[in-house]
C-alpha cells in the first residue's frame, strides 16, 4: 500500500543536508502505523511528501501502487482529493461551514470519493451523519457551527471528513495531542472502526508513546532515518 | 460552484470587516458616479443652452459676461445697444434673422425677457431643437405673456393668469406696477435651459414698465381694427443684447469684424459656441479637482479593501491548508481568494450604484433650482458603464494581491501550518 524507497529529501535542494533519509518503508494495506518521533524528527516533512505537496529529490514513494513522484504537481492534487485522508493535530475545520459540510468538503474535490460515498447512501450529507454519529458525535451539533464543538467533537468531525468516500490511506498528524487520555484512546478506536470497514491504511503520527500498543505497527522515525536527520 | 459557495460563506462568516470595505467602495462609487453625471450634464446643458444662433451682440464688455447676460441672465449689461444700431446691422445682407433682447426686470426672481415673437420661431437650444408651446401661442398682444416652463410649474400659473412685473433685479421689488398686468397667454415646454426660468414679454411691455408710453393713441385706434398687429416693438430707445442668425455661416467672421468695429456705438459680437467653451474651459479645473477627488476616494477604499484581505490572509492559512488537504489544487485557491474580492467589488459596486441613484434622485429638485442643472435619471450610460468597469478591474486586480499571496502560501506551507 505505501512503499518507500530510498527517500532522500532536503529542503536545500539536491546538495543540502538531507531533511530525511529513509532507505526502505513498507506498510501493508489495512494496517495501522504508528510512526512515532519527536517533533524536529522529520515528521512533517515525511508528512509532506506522503500528501504529495512536496515530492523527494531521491528515491520512490508508492501509494496505492502509484510513484507519486512522477506525477504534476495538479496530478498529485488529484491523488490526494481521491486517495487520501487527512487529520491535523487542531484546527481542522473550515469555521463557516457546519460539521456536516465540513465532512463532505473532501468529496467536492474528487469525483471518485463522492461516488463510492454515494454508494452507500442517498445523498452526501446523509452519508456524512451517519459517519458522523457513528463516530460519537450526537445529531444535535450537526448542524452547529463548528466553534462552538470542543475540541474532541471536532477532531471526530475530522476523522468523518478523512474517511468519507474510503480512501485508501488516512494520515493523521497528533490528532489527538489536544485529547485527554480517556478521548484519546475512544478517538482512536472509533477511527480504526471507520477505516477497518473500507480496510483504509493508516499512518498515526505521535509523540506519545503510550498510544502505540494500539497499533499493529510501530516504528520510530530515527530508526528510518539513514543519513543526518538532525535538522528541525 | 463549490468554491463560489466557499468564497461567499467565507465572507459572510466575516461580514464585519466584509462590509466596512463593501461600504467603503460604494461609497466611493457613489462619490464617483455621481460626481460624473452631475459633470456630464451640467456640461450637457451648458453646451444646449443656445444653438443656431451665430452672434450675440451687445454692448463692449467681456465676451463671458456677454454671454452670461444674454444666455444665462446671470449679472446684467452695464450698457445696451440703441435700437438705432441694432436695425442698422439686422439690416444688413446676409443676416436671415435677428432678436433684440431686452433684460433687466424680474418676477418674483424670474427674468423678464422683452424680445419680439420672431423669438419663438428662431430662437434654438440643445440640438438646434426649436421652442415648442405645452399650451397656449405666442404673445400678440402688448399686456401679454409667454412663461417658461419652470416659472409656470413653480409659480402655479396656468393660461389666463394675471401677473405683475417688476422693475429691477431681484426677488422683492418695491416697485411694483401693479396697474399693468400681463396676461399669461402661452407656456414653453420645458428645455432645460435658462428659458425655462425666463418671462417672455414683447418688447413695448418693457417700455410700458418704465413709463414710457407713447403708444397710448396707436391703442385706441387699434380698438376697432379687424384683423390687427397689434405694435409689440414700439420706439425702445435701448436693447441689452440681440442674437443674430445668418443665412451662411460663412457670414459671422465678416460680420462679427464690422461689428467689433461698429463706427455708431462701441459693440461687440460674440460666437456663443466659441465663449461657451471659454466658460467651460474656466470650470474645468474645478470639474477635473473633483474628478481627482473622487478618483483618490475610490484609492483609498481599494487600498482599504486590500488591507482587509491581507491582515485575513494570515490568520486563514490554516484554512488554506485544510483545502489543499482535501485535493484543493494551488488554483482553486486562488481563484477562491479572487472571488471573494470580486464578490466585494462586485456587490460595493452595485449598492454604490444604487447610492448614487438615490442621491441624485434626492439632489435633482435642487440642483435644477440652484444650478439649472437638469440630470437625467436615466439608465447607465455606456461612459458609465466603462467607469464601472474600470472600478471593477481596478478592485479585481487589487484583489489579485492576496490571491497570489494565498497560491504561494498554498504551495509552500502544505500540510503544515504553524499556528
Amino acid at each position: 500500500m505505501i512503499d518507500i524507497d530510498k527517500l532522500w529529501f532536503s529542503w536545500q535542494g539536491h546538495t543540502g543536508q538531507p531533511t530525511l533519509s529513509i532507505d526502505a518503508l513498507h506498510i501493508a494495506k489495512g494496517e495501522h502505523l504508528f510512526l512515532h518521533g519527536p517533533s524536529g524528527s522529520g515528521k512533517s516533512t515525511l508528512l509532506s511528501l506522503l500528501a504529495g505537496i512536496q515530492t523527494p529529490q531521491r528515491g520512490s514513494i508508492r501509494l496505492n501502487g502509484t510513484a507519486i513522484e512522477t506525477l504534476s504537481s495538479a496530478q498529485r492534487d488529484q491523488f490526494r482529493a481521491d486517495h487520501l485522508g487527512y487529520i491535523f493535530q487542531s484546527f481542522n475545520l473550515l469555521p463557516y461551514l457546519s460539521p456536516i459540510e465540513n465532512v463532505t468538503l473532501a468529496c467536492a474535490f474528487s469525483k471518485l470519493r463522492k461516488q463510492r460515498a454515494l454508494a452507500h447512501q442517498a445523498s452526501l450529507n446523509e452519508v456524512a451523519h451517519t459517519l458522523l454519529t457513528q463516530l460519537g458525535l450526537a445529531p444535535q451539533f450537526h448542524q452547529q457551527p463548528v466553534n462552538t464543538l470542543s475540541i474532541g467533537q471536532q477532531q471526530r468531525v475530522a476523522a468523518a471528513r478523512a474517511v468519507i468516500g474510503d480512501p485508501e490511506i488516512i494520515i493523521a498528524d497528533e490528532p489527538t495531542s489536544a485529547l485527554d487520555e480517556a478521548n484519546r484512546q475512544a478517538f482512536i478506536e472509533l477511527l480504526f472502526a471507520q477505516t477497518d470497514k473500507t480496510g483504509a491504511t493508516v499512518v498515526f503520527v505521535s509523540h506519545e508513546q503510550s498510544l502505540a500498543p494500539l497499533f499493529s505497527k510501530v516504528v520510530h522515525l530515527d530508526d528510518l532515518q539513514g543519513a543526518a536527520d538532525d535538522l528541525a | 460552484m463549490i468554491l463560489l459557495k466557499l468564497a461567499s460563506k467565507s465572507l459572510l462568516n466575516r461580514r464585519a470587516s466584509v462590509l466596512l470595505s463593501l461600504l467603503t467602495i460604494a461609497i466611493s462609487v457613489m462619490l464617483l458616479l455621481t460626481i460624473e453625471r452631475v459633470r456630464m450634464q451640467a456640461k450637457e446643458s451648458f453646451a444646449a443652452t443656445v444653438s443656431g444662433t451665430d452672434l450675440i451682440v451687445g454692448a463692449r464688455t467681456g465676451d463671458i459676461q456677454l454671454l452670461l447676460a444674454s444666455v444665462f441672465r446671470i449679472g446684467h449689461m452695464n450698457n445696451g445697444v440703441s435700437w438705432q444700431s441694432y436695425k442698422d446691422i439686422s439690416s444688413k445682407k446676409g443676416i436671415k434673422w435677428a432678436l433684440p433682447l431686452s433684460l433687466g426686470d424680474t418676477h418674483k426672481g424670474y427674468a423678464v425677457l422683452g424680445t419680439t415673437g420672431d423669438y419663438f420661431s428662431h430662437f434654438q437650444y440643445g440640438k438646434k431643437q426649436h421652442l415648442s408651446f405645452s399650451s397656449g401661442a405666442p404673445f400678440a398682444e402688448d399686456n401679454e405673456v409667454v412663461l417658461g416652463a419652470e416659472v409656470a410649474k413653480r409659480l402655479g400659473y396656468g393660461l389666463g393668469d394675471n401677473i405683475v412685473v417688476a422693475h429691477g433685479m431681484g426677488k422683492t421689488s418695491f416697485h411694483h406696477h401693479d396697474d399693468k398686468p400681463l396676461v399669461v397667454v402661452g407656456i414653453l415646454a420645458a428645455t432645460g435651459t435658462p428659458v425655462d426660468k425666463t418671462l417672455h414679454i414683447p418688447l413695448i411691455a418693457i417700455a410700458q414698465l418704465h413709463g414710457a408710453q407713447a403708444h397710448h393713441e396707436d391703442e385706441e385706434q387699434h380698438n376697432h381694427n379687424e384683423p390687427h398687429a397689434a405694435d409689440l416693438i414700439g420706439e425702445p430707445k435701448q436693447i441689452s443684447a440681440f442674437l443674430l442668425g445668418f443665412d451662411s455661416p460663412l457670414y459671422t467672421l465678416q460680420v462679427r469684424r464690422n461689428i467689433n468695429n461698429y463706427k455708431g456705438e462701441p459693440l461687440m459680437a460674440i460666437m456663443p459656441g466659441v465663449t461657451l467653451r471659454e466658460l467651460w474651459g474656466m470650470l474645468a479645473m474645478v470639474e477635473k479637482l473633483l474628478l481627482l477627488f473622487s478618483i483618490v476616494v475610490l484609492l483609498v477604499s481599494l487600498l482599504g479593501m486590500l488591507t482587509t484581505l491581507l491582515a485575513n490572509l494570515s490568520q486563514r492559512r490554516r484554512e488554506l491548508a485544510i483545502l489543499r488537504s482535501v485535493g484543493a489544487k494551488p488554483w482553486h485557491i486562488f481563484s477562491l481568494m479572487s472571488m471573494e474580492s470580486l464578490l466585494i467589488s462586485l456587490l460595493g459596486t452595485s449598492f454604490g450604484v444604487a447610492l448614487s441613484y438615490l442621491l441624485l434622485t434626492l439632489a435633482q429638485p435642487q440642483l435644477q433650482a440652484q444650478a439649472g442643472i437638469n440630470i437625467d435619471l436615466q439608465g447607465i450610460s455606456s461612459y458609465e458603464l466603462m467607469l464601472i468597469a474600470v472600478i471593477m478591474a481596478a478592485a479585481w486586480i487589487v484583489g489579485l494581491i492576496p490571491a497570489v499571496r494565498a497560491y504561494f502560501y498554498s504551495l509552500h506551507d502544505g500540510m503544515s501550518v504553524k499556528t
